[in-house]
């Protein structure tokens, strides 16, 4: 006999908040309101098509992608310089890249709020150096910055725990077979963490196209992107079953995103960490 | 000797955070031949492995490969190429492409490399194999494409780091025996580690003995064996009884109670020394015949011999035999002079 209702509690809870909200998303996806009552209808979806509401969801995507681009330029040297042989017996460093994740997430931007901000630190050393005060807050690259700052450590741990579960005999036997530290990266250990960069680049693509605090705090009220157009949708507009349409689109991106994501991480067996 | 030599170890020191893996190195490795480097684990064969592989530098001393230098040369500018001992094969690649990585980064054509593969694969009895995914072979096979990975290179020497350490032991044979065909038919020098002396024995021309980080002994198969220079040596090529004894005058010792002529010369007079002998030199008589008698104790079945433990002398002697005697017969002992090794005292641990 199996105590399987150990596990009830947990049903419970992942049906209220997930199961329920997901039926509850589709339903307002695809009905509307009138005074007949409520009907089936398709006119959400198709109100996304419109050019202003397209324009938000493509930039959206392109600011993820170079979310995603740059974190995985910065995030793979990083994780190659922490599992390697010299800094992988003190965890410091490491260490150092997951102190900011304790942080909570707002006051992180907030603190880069402060920093690009008119009269804030990197200002003030302008001003100091006699340089022409740039505009650094309310710009696409403040929220590039915001979202790579706050996405960084997601792109990092996963390719971290992949190349130091690597075996290390593997490294030698090609550099025993005559390859340089380049040839080994390229031929053997980038092919083999990819498993940690698909990780990666989900974990930051995700919540960097969904992401509207940090588009609304780095890019000012002006700047839209679809998770700001969702908020909006449902607490200024009250317009429930267009903020609902949305969500649904951009569920279906991402889960075609992930599935095509998934297919390639099957092609190299691996220890990603999911 | 020193012309002949292709690999020279001077002086080589090196430690791992404090502990001494390897002190005071000095060993050549000449061309051609089947080395091996055995020893317990712990004993520092594999670090002098990986050092002549180019995986550590050594804290002190240096190593020369044909005369020149190479102490600081990395390894991938070595002539020397590794069969590791978990195989270590890319799981990324098939059979074909394991095996062509070496000769791709020396950039040759693709049809040379095609050749080249098929050739090493015959030579390692896995034709046919080239597009099958390294992970779908067996221990054995990951093993000859391992060790093809690494001739196909060409190497003047090949390092082999226990390579059959993971397979059962009918497979360790036959790779034992391939193992030395292939080394005869290239003609190149191996420079094999393992802590099995058997193996060793089976394989090798010169053998090494290791302990503690230093060598104990170098010489043929034969020469450890038959002539092991001191007690450890003794013990670890295969079993031996060793009895503490006293050497009375050359060609006379004293143990176990008894005066033992023996072929051992130039040790000091009353000497403390230590006496070896081998389990299958000790003979089982009739009571009477031999110098020693005594009761057996037990009696194991091990295959091709009997191992029997007979008390005499206050002495648990190992003896070998193909003829069983039941426990508890009473036997005679003999041992003949030329099977008396005598050893000066170290401390085994």
């Amino acid at each position: 006999m199996r105590r399987t209702w150990y596990a009830y509690p947990y049903l419970v809870w992942m049906a209220i908040f997930i199961v329920v909200p997901l039926f509850l998303l589709l339903f307002y996806t695809f009905t509307a309101t009138t005074e007949e009552g409520i009907r089936f209808t398709l006119q959400h979806i198709k109100r996304i098509w419109e050019p202003i509401y397209l324009i938000v969801l493509l930039r959206s995507i392109l600011l993820a992608l170079i979310c995603t681009v740059v974190c995985l330029l910065i995030g793979y040297p990083v994780a190659l310089i922490l599992a390697s042989k010299e800094y992988s017996q003190n965890k410091v460093l490491a260490l150092l890249f997951v102190i900011p994740m304790w942080i909570n997430f707002l006051v992180r931007t907030y603190a880069w709020m402060s920093l690009l901000g008119k009269n804030g630190l990197i200002d003030m050393v302008m001003d100091f150096l006699h340089l022409p005060p740039v505009q650094l807050l309310y710009t696409d690259h403040a929220v590039v910055l915001g979202m790579v700052y706050n996405f960084l450590p997601f792109m990092v741990l996963p390719i971290y725990s992949v190349l130091t579960k690597m075996d290390k005999s593997i490294i030698e036997a090609a550099e025993d077979l005559g390859a340089d530290y380049i040839t080994v990266l390229k031929r053997i250990i980038i092919p083999l963490s990819l498993p940690g960069v698909i990780s990666g680049i989900t974990m930051v693509f995700m919540p960097a196209v969904t992401t509207f605090i940090i588009s609304r705090l780095l890019g000012g009220g002006q700047y839209i992107l679809i998770g700001n157009l969702i908020e909006q949708q449902f607490i200024v507009v009250g317009d429930w079953n267009f903020g609902s349409a949305i969500s649904f689109v951009l569920t279906v991106i991402i889960l075609i995103s992930m599935g095509i994501m998934r297919k390639y991480d099957r092609e190299y067996e691996g220890g990603a960490i999911w | 000797m020193a012309e002949e030599s292709i690999i020279r170890l001077v002086n080589v020191s090196k430690n791992y955070d404090g502990t001494e893996a390897l002190k005071d190195i000095n060993l050549y490795i000449c061309k051609n031949e089947f080395l091996t480097l055995l020893g317990p684990s712990g004993c520092g064969k594999t670090t002098t492995l990986r050092i002549i592989a180019g995986f550590e530098r050594p804290d002190s001393g240096a190593v020369f490969f044909e005369g020149k230098d190479i102490t600081n040369l990395p390894p991938y500018k070595r002539k020397v190429n590794t069969v590791f001992q978990r195989y270590a094969l890319f799981p990324h690649m098939n059979v074909a492409e394991n095996i062509a990585f070496g000769l791709k980064i020396k950039k040759l054509d693709n049809k040379t490399i095609e050749r080249k593969v098929a050739e090493v694969l015959e030579l390692v009895n896995l034709k046919g194999f080239e597009k099958r995914s390294v992970e779908s072979l067996s221990g054995g096979q990951q093993q000859r494409v391992a060790i093809a990975r690494a001739l196909v290179n060409e190497p003047e020497v090949l390092l082999l780091d226990e390579p059959l350490g993971a397979l059962d032991l009918k497979l360790r044979k036959g790779m034992q025996i391939e193992l030395k065909r292939i080394q005869k038919m290239l003609g190149i020098t191996f420079v094999y580690v393992t802590h099995d002396q058997e193996e060793a024995l089976t394989m090798s021309d010169t053998i090494v003995v290791m302990k503690d980080g230093t060598i104990q002994q170098i010489g043929t198969p034969e020469m450890i064996y038959n002539e092991p220079k001191n007690a450890f040596v003794a013990d670890f090529i295969g079993e031996s009884n060793i009895i503490p004894g006293r050497m009375l005058k050359d060609n006379l010792v004293y143990f176990a109670g008894h005066e033992f002529e023996c072929v051992d010369s130039g040790f000091e007079h009353n000497e403390e020394v230590d006496v070896v002998i081998r389990p299958e030199d000790i003979k089982l008589v009739p009571v009477g015949e031999g110098m020693l008698q005594g009761e057996v104790e037990s009696v194991t079945f091990k295959g091709v011999h009997y191992e029997m433990i007979v008390r005499s002398e206050g002495i648990n002697w190992m003896i070998h035999s193909t003829l069983m005697e039941p426990v508890g017969s009473r036997i005679g002992l003999r041992i003949l002079p030329q099977d008396i090794h005598i050893m000066k005292k170290v401390a085994i641990k």
